[in-house]
C-alpha cells in the first residue's frame, strides 16, 4: 500500500505540473484499443494499436484525417521533383512540441536518422527503405549521416529516394516516420517515453500510461489546431477479452471498440443495430503452402484445395461479415492499381468447382478410399483461427482429404515458419503498411523468408516486381503488378481466404467516425455529444 | 463402514448421479442420433429445445444458402408436413448435379424433380424434410451440444481421475516419507517442494506444452506434477504430529520397521484429510484443465472436453447462453457429486467416529 | 524461533537460485523469441534487436549477466512493454494484485473458516448439509464463468456495480473481482475446516472436556488449535497464489495487476518479465510457507520440538 501511495504522489506531482489545460470535468473519450502498446517510441513501434495512439500523439510530415485522406501534418506543403526522386516539405511555422518549443526541420532529420540507426533496434525501419541510403545504414554498412534526408533551412525537409516511389507520401504518414524530440532522448535515454518525460508534436500529449489499465492523453495546448479539437481528453483502454469489452461497452463504460468477436456478430447487430460499423480494410488472411514438399509441390493439389473452399460461408457464418471472401491477394481499393485478378471460385457453379477439384486430385494420384490426401494444417491459436480450421477441414473432407491440426501460440508459429520449419499448410495473415499492390506482392518474392514460408520462387514473378519498382508510369506499373499477381494466383503458393474489414462499435454519442481503408480515426476529428 | 456410507443420503445420491453421468458419457453418444463432429451449417447456435429442425425460421435461410450454392433463386417454397415443394429459378439452366447440395446439408432428403420449365431455368422439386432434434442446442459450427458434452465428459472424467490418482500416489508417498523421516531429510525434501511450488503452474505448463507440443498425456503429467505438492504438504504436516503419538512410539519401541509403521499406522490415520484432499483434487484437476482450455492450451482438436466447451460458451455467453449452460450443467453436476461423495467418504472413513 | 526463521530464510537462497536457473533455461529453450511476430521482421532488424538486448551471446553469458544485474537489484527491461522496466511494471502492478488478493484471502478466511466451524459444530444437521452443498457448488464453477455472470447480473441487469476498471482502488470496483477470487476458496476452506474440526471434536480429550461440562467456547478454542493445522498449511500457498494475481479475473475485469504477466509473458517470450514475476512468486512462497509453518508450530506445541 505504501508503495502505491508514493507512486501516486509522484504521479500527482507530475500531473499538477503539466495539466490545467483540460479541466477534470471535461468529458473523457474512453476508446477501446485492442491491446496494450508495446512502446510509445514511434521508431520501435509495429502494431496497429500503437498506430492509433501515435496518430494522436505525433504529427508526421503528413497525416490522415478521419476519412483516410492524406492531409498536411507538420508540413503544410510539399513538392516533388521532375524525376520523382526528391521531395521537399515546407514545415508549418506554427508547429510546436508539447513543451512549447517550435518544430524544426532538424527534428525530422534527427528522427529519420534515429530510426535507421541499427542501435535503435527499430522493427519497422524497412518501411522507409525507399529513402536513399536507408537500407545500407540499417544493415550497419554506412554511417547514419549518409541518409538521404537533409534540412536546407529550418523550415524545409528534403528527402531523396533510391528510386521514384509512387506510394512515398503514404510512407511519410506511417508511425515510423513520426518525429521524436531530440533533447528528451538525449536527456532521458530509454525512458524518454514515460509520462512526464515524453514530448510530442501532435494534437495530444501523454498524461499517464498504466499497462493493463489505460493510456491517458490530453490536448496539447501548443499545437496549432488545439482549439479545434473538441475532445480534450482521451483514454486508450486495452481490450484483450473481446466479450468482456462488449459488456463494458453495453454498460456505458467504453465509448468505442476497435475489434469485435466475429462469431457473435449476428447477436451484436441485433443488440446494437447501427452502432456496429463495418468498413473496408487492407488486409489478407491466406493459407501458405509448402511448395517445396510433395505432394504440395504439385500445382494441381493446390488448386484442388483452393477450389472447394466456401469462402462465403467462412466470411458470413464464422466471421459475421467482418471479413469478406478473397479470391485475390490484393484487396479492392488499393492505390496505383486496378481491380485485382482472381483465382477460380467466385464465378461458376460450386458443383463444377468440386468436380474439377476431384478430377485434379485424381490426376495427381489421390483417391478418397485407397489413397486419401493427408494434410497437416498449422495455425496460431485463437478462437477465430480454430473455427476457421475446423470449417476448412470439413470442406476438404468432401474431397476425401484427411486433415490434422497443429496449433501453437503465435510466437512459436511464426518463429517456426520463419526458421524454415517443415509444414504442409500454414495460416498467414498480413495487414498492409501502405496502399499499394507492392505491399502485398512483395510477400511472395524470392528470398523474403519471413513471409514466403513455403519458399516459393518464380523468376517471372520476381522480374515483374523488379520492373514495376523501376517503372514511373503508373498505368504501366499497375499492369506489371497485375501480371505478377496473375502468376501468383495461377501457381497458388498462398491460397487467399479472406480480406479483412474494419469493425467497430461506435457509441451514438460519438460523432465523426467514418470507416476508411486506412482504419484512421484521429481523435481530433471526433466529437462526444452529451 | 459400507452400511454407514449407505446411510448418508447425499452419498447415495452422489454415487447414483455419478454413475448415471459416467454411463451417459460412455454410452450416450451412440443414442443421441448425432455424431459429435457432424456439422449443420444452417442450424448454428441453436437454442436448447424440443422443436424438430429445420423449423420454419431456419428453413428459409437454409434454402437461400443452398440456392446460392446452386447459383439459383428460391422462387417459391411450400411446406406440407414433412415434404417441401420447392421452386427454383435461375438465369441459366439449373445444373442437376447441384441438387446434391440439398441432401448434403443434412436437412433434407434426396429431391425429386416434379416439373421442369423454361428449358431448365425453372425447376419444381419435391424434397423430403428431415426431423432433427437438438435437445441442448448447437454450437458455432452447428454441432449437437448434447452429443459433444457427453463425448467431452469422457475426456474430462478420464483426465480428472487419472491425474488425481497419480498425484495422490506421489503426494502421499512423498509426504509421509518426509514427515516420518524428520530432521534434515524432511527439511531437504520440503525445500524441494518449496522450489517446485515457487514455479507458477501456468508458466510451467505453458512452457511444457509449447516445447513438447500439447497433448493429452502431457497435460495429464503437467497437472499431476503440480498437484501432488498440496497433498505432500498436508500429509507431511499430519505425519509430523502423528509421529509423536503414543501408538507410533509404541510401534517403534516394538521394533517395527519404518516402512511398516508408515504404512500401517501413519497412512491410515491420514486418510481422513487425504480423502478430503483427494476429493478437493478431482474437481480441481477438471477445473484446471478448463482453465488451460480457456487459454487455448488444454485438450486439443479434434478431441474436446468440458473445459473447452465451457471456455467457448463463456465467450459467447450473451449471444448464445445455451452454449455455456449445457456443458456447465454436466460439469457442475459431476463436481458437486464428487465433492459430496468425498464428504461422505471422509465421514465414513474417520477411524474415531462413534 | 529466531534461529528457525533465519535458518529457513537462509535455506531459501539456494532455493531461489535453483528456481531462477530452472526458469531461465526452460524459457530460453522454448522455441520462438520475443521478436517473432505475425509480421516477421527482416533478418537485419532481427539481428539488430538481438544485439541491442544481448540475446546473441551464449546462454551462459546471458545467465551470468542476469545474475549480476539481479545482485544490483536490476530486473532488466521488459520485452513486451518496452517503455518500462520489469521492476517498474511489478511495482505498478503488485499493489493492485496484492490488494485484491489480500481482500480475497480475508473474505475467504472469514466466511470459509467461519462456515466450516458452524458446519462442524452442527454436524449432520441441515445447516451442515446446506453448507456442504454450497461449498461443493462454489468449487465447481470456473472463475471465467463466474466473472461474466457477475458482470451481467450486477453490472448490466441491476446496474449496482461497475463492470471493470481499477480507478485507483475505488472500493466499488473491487467488489466483483474480490468475490470472484474468493468464492472457490470459501468453499475449499469451509470444507477443510469442517473436516478437520469435526475430527478433533470427536477425539477423546475433547469429548472428555465436553463430558465434564466445560463451557463450549473454551472447548471450541482448544479444538480449533489442533484443527486449524491443515487449514493453516493450506493457507500458505493459497496466500502466495492470491497475492500474485489471477489472469482470468484481471483480464475480464480490466485490472492492471501482475497476474496477466505470467501468462502473457510466457506466451510473448518476455524473458525478463517472466523471470521477475517468477522470482517474486518464489520469494512470496518461501516467506509465506515459513509463516504458515511458524503458525503451525504455534498452534501445535508438539511440532516445535521436532523443528
Amino acid at each position: 500500500m505504501r508503495l502505491r501511495r508514493r507512486d501516486w504522489l509522484a504521479g500527482a506531482a507530475a500531473l499538477a505540473a503539466t495539466s490545467g489545460v483540460a479541466a477534470a470535468g471535461d468529458p473523457l473519450y474512453r476508446r477501446g484499443n485492442d491491446a496494450d502498446p508495446e512502446t510509445l517510441d514511434p521508431h520501435k513501434s509495429s502494431t496497429v494499436a500503437e498506430a492509433h495512439i501515435l496518430r494522436d500523439l505525433c504529427d508526421g510530415l503528413l497525416t490522415y484525417d478521419n476519412r483516410g485522406a492524406i492531409v498536411p501534418g507538420a508540413a503544410k506543403a510539399w513538392t516533388v521533383s521532375e524525376d520523382g526522386s526528391t521531395y521537399r516539405f515546407t514545415l508549418n511555422p506554427d508547429g510546436r512540441w508539447s513543451n512549447g518549443e517550435p518544430v524544426t526541420a532538424a527534428d525530422f532529420v534527427y528522427s529519420l536518422r534515429r530510426i535507421m540507426d541499427p542501435a535503435t533496434g527499430a522493427k519497422y525501419a524497412e518501411v522507409l527503405f525507399p529513402i536513399a541510403g536507408a537500407a545500407a545504414i540499417n544493415r550497419g554498412e554506412k554511417p547514419v549521416d549518409t541518409l538521404g534526408v537533409s534540412a536546407p533551412d529550418p523550415a524545409t525537409v528534403e528527402i531523396r529516394l533510391e528510386e521514384p516511389t509512387p506510394y512515398f507520401l503514404e510512407l511519410v504518414t506511417h508511425q515510423t516516420a513520426a518525429p521524436v524530440h531530440a533533447a528528451s532522448v538525449a536527456q532521458h535515454g530509454e525512458s524518454f517515453t514515460r509520462p512526464g518525460h515524453l514530448v510530442t508534436n501532435g494534437p495530444y500529449r501523454l498524461l499517464d500510461n498504466v499497462p493493463g489499465d489505460r493510456i491517458l492523453l490530453e490536448v496539447n495546448p501548443h499545437h496549432p489546431e488545439a482549439a479545434s479539437a473538441v475532445i480534450r481528453r482521451v483514454a486508450f483502454l486495452p481490450t484483450p477479452d473481446l466479450s468482456g469489452a462488449v459488456r463494458r461497452y453495453a454498460a456505458g463504460e467504453i465509448d468505442s471498440l476497435s475489434d469485435l468477436p466475429g462469431d457473435q456478430m449476428v447477436a451484436l447487430q441485433d443488440r446494437f443495430g447501427p452502432q456496429v460499423v463495418l468498413g473496408p480494410a487492407l488486409g489478407l488472411a491466406a493459407l501458405a503452402i509448402n511448395t517445396r514438399k510433395a505432394p504440395f509441390s504439385d500445382v494441381r493439389v493446390r488448386r484442388a484445395l483452393s477450389l472447394v473452399i466456401d469462402r462465403d460461408y467462412l466470411a458470413q457464418a464464422l466471421f459475421g461479415d467482418t471479413m469478406s471472401p478473397a479470391y485475390s491477394l490484393c484487396p479492392e481499393g488499393l492505390d496505383h492499381y486496378r481491380t485485382p485478378p482472381e483465382t477460380a471460385g467466385r464465378k461458376g457453379l460450386p458443383i463444377d468447382h468440386e468436380e474439377e477439384a476431384r478430377a485434379l486430385l485424381t490426376a495427381a494420384g489421390f483417391d478418397p478410399k485407397s489413397n486419401p490426401l493427408k494434410v497437416e494444417y498449422r495455425f496460431n491459436m485463437s478462437d477465430n483461427n480454430r473455427n476457421t480450421a475446423v470449417a476448412l477441414a470439413e470442406m476438404w473432407r468432401d474431397l476425401g482429404i484427411v486433415t490434422r491440426f497443429v496449433y501453437t501460440d503465435a510466437k512459436t508459429h511464426f518463429a517456426y515458419l520463419r526458421d524454415g520449419g517443415d509444414f504442409d499448410i500454414a495460416r498467414m495473415s498480413w495487414i498492409a503498411d501502405y496502399s499499394d499492390p507492392q505491399n502485398f506482392l512483395f510477400l511472395l518474392q524470392t528470398g523474403n523468408d519471413g513471409f514466403n514460408a513455403g519458399r516459393w520462387s518464380n523468376p517471372d514473378f520476381d522480374a515483374l516486381l523488379k520492373e514495376g519498382a523501376r517503372e514511373r508510369d503508373l498505368a504501366r506499373r499497375a499492369d506489371l503488378m497485375y501480371r505478377a499477381e496473375e502468376i501468383a494466383l495461377r501457381e497458388l503458393p498462398w491460397i487467399p481466404l479472406m480480406h479483412y474489414r474494419t469493425k467497430a462499435l461506435i457509441s451514438p454519442r460519438l460523432r465523426g467516425y467514418h470507416p476508411n481503408l486506412r482504419n484512421a480515426a484521429p481523435t481530433r476529428y471526433l466529437r462526444l455529444t452529451a | 463402514m459400507i452400511r454407514r456410507l449407505a446411510r448418508a443420503r447425499s452419498v447415495v445420491v452422489s454415487l447414483v448421479v455419478l454413475g448415471l453421468l459416467a454411463l451417459a458419457c460412455l454410452l450416450g453418444p451412440a443414442f443421441t442420433g448425432h455424431e459429435p463432429d457432424r456439422f449443420y451449417p444452417d442450424l448454428r447456435q441453436l437454442s436448447a429445445g424440443l422443436t424438430a429442425q429445420p423449423d420454419d425460421a431456419h428453413l428459409k435461410p437454409a434454402l437461400q444458402r443452398i440456392a446460392f450454392r446452386m447459383r439459383a433463386r428460391v422462387a417459391a417454397s411450400e411446406r406440407e408436413g414433412d415434404r417441401l415443394r420447392l421452386t427454383l429459378a435461375a438465369d441459366q439452366p439449373i445444373d442437376r448435379r447441384s441438387l446434391v447440395y440439398l441432401p448434403r446439408s443434412d436437412l433434407f432428403g434426396p429431391p425429386s424433380v416434379v416439373a421442369e420449365e423454361e428449358d431448365g431455368r425453372r425447376l419444381v422439386l419435391d424434397v423430403p424434410i428431415r426431423h432433427l432434434r437438438f435437445l441442448l442446442g448447437t454450437d458455432v459450427h452447428g454441432r449437437d451440444l448434447l452429443t459433444r458434452s457427453l463425448v467431452a465428459g469422457r475426456v474430462s472424467l478420464a483426465v480428472g481421475l487419472t491425474a488425481t490418482l497419480v498425484a495422490l500416489l506421489i503426494g502421499v508417498g512423498y509426504g509421509a516419507a518426509a514427515g516420518y523421516a524428520g530432521g534434515a531429510v524432511d527439511a531437504a525434501m520440503m525445500r524441494a517442494v518449496d522450489a517446485l511450488y515457487a514455479l507458477p503452474f501456468v508458466f510451467f505448463v505453458i512452457l511444457l506444452l509449447v516445447f513438447f507440443r500439447a497433448s493429452l498425456v502431457l497435460m495429464l503429467l503437467a497437472i499431476a506434477a503440480v498437484e501432488w505438492l498440496d497433498m505432500a504438504r498436508i500429509v507431511r504436516a499430519q505425519t509430523l504430529s502423528l509421529r509423536e503419538r503414543d501408538f507410533v512410539r509404541a510401534a517403534r519401541a516394538l521394533g517395527r520397521s519404518a516402512g511398516g509403521i508408515v504404512l500401517r499406522h501413519i497412512v491410515p490415520n491420514t486418510l481422513g484429510p487425504v480423502a478430503v484432499a483427494a476429493t478437493l483434487l478431482v474437481p480441481r484437476v477438471i477445473l484446471l484443465e478448463s482453465f488451460l482450455s480457456f487459454l487455448g492450451l488444454g485438450v486439443q482438436e479434434p478431441q474436446t472436453s468440458w473445459g473447452v466447451l465451457i471456455a467457448e460458451g463463456a465467450r459467447a455467453i450473451e449471444a448464445a447462453p445455451h452454449m455455456l449452460a449445457a456443458p456447465a450443467f454436466f460439469l457442475i453436476a459431476t463436481l458437486v457429486s464428487l465433492n459430496l461423495l468425498g464428504d461422505g467418504l471422509a465421514d465414513a472413513l474417520d477411524p474415531r467416529a462413534a | 524461533m529466531i534461529g528457525l526463521v533465519l535458518r529457513r530464510l537462509g535455506q531459501g537462497v539456494p532455493t531461489l537460485l535453483a528456481v531462477v536457473a530452472l526458469s531461465f533455461f526452460l524459457m530460453r529453450l522454448a522455441p520462438g523469441g520475443p521478436f517473432d511476430l505475425e509480421r516477421p521482421l527482416s533478418p537485419a532488424a532481427m539481428e539488430n534487436l538481438r544485439k541491442v538486448y544481448g540475446l546473441d551471446r551464449p546462454l551462459i553469458a546471458q545467465f551470468g549477466s542476469y545474475l549480476a544485474a539481479l545482485a544490483r537489484g536490476d530486473l532488466g527491461p521488459s520485452f513486451s512493454f518496452r517503455d518500462m522496466s520489469v521492476a517498474g511494471l511489478i511495482a505498478r502492478g503488485l499493489p493492485v494484485s496484492a490488494t485484491l488478493g489480500a481482500l480475497a484471502l480475508v473474505v475467504a478466511c472469514v466466511f470459509g473458516i467461519g462456515l466450516g466451524c458452524i458446519a462442524a459444530l452442527r454436524r449432520d444437521g441441515w445447516i451442515d448439509r446446506a453448507i456442504g452443498l454450497g461449498a461443493a457448488l462454489t468449487l465447481s464453477l470456473p472463475s471465467f464463468v463466474v466473472a461474466p455472470l457477475l458482470q451481467i447480473a450486477f453490472g448490466l441487469t441491476l446496474r449496482w456495480l461497475p463492470l471493470s476498471g481499477w480507478e485507483e482502488g475505488d472500493p466499488r470496483h473491487l467488489i466483483l473481482p474480490v468475490v470472484t477470487l474468493a468464492l472457490p476458496q470459501v468453499g475449499a476452506l469451509a470444507r477443510l475446516t469442517r473436516a478437520s474440526l469435526g475430527e478433533v471434536l470427536r477425539t477423546q480429550p475433547v469429548r472428555t472436556m465436553r463430558a465434564f461440562g466445560l463451557p463450549p467456547a473454551l472447548v471450541t478454542r482448544h479444538a480449533l488449535r489442533g484443527a486449524l493445522l491443515p487449514v493453516v498449511a493450506y493457507l500458505g500457498p493459497l496466500a502466495a497464489a492470491l497475492l500474485t494475481g489471477s489472469v482470468v479475473v484481471e483480464t475480464i475485469f480490466g485490472l492492471p495487476g501482475i497476474g496477466r504477466y505470467f501468462v502473457e509473458g510466457a506466451v510473448n517470450r518476455d524473458y525478463t518479465l517472466v523471470m521477475g514475476v517468477v522470482l517474486l512468486v518464489a520469494v512470496l512462497v518461501i516467506v509465506l510457507n515459513l509463516a504458515a509453518d511458524l503458525a503451525c508450530a504455534w498452534l501445535d506445541p508438539r511440532l516445535r520440538a521436532g523443528t
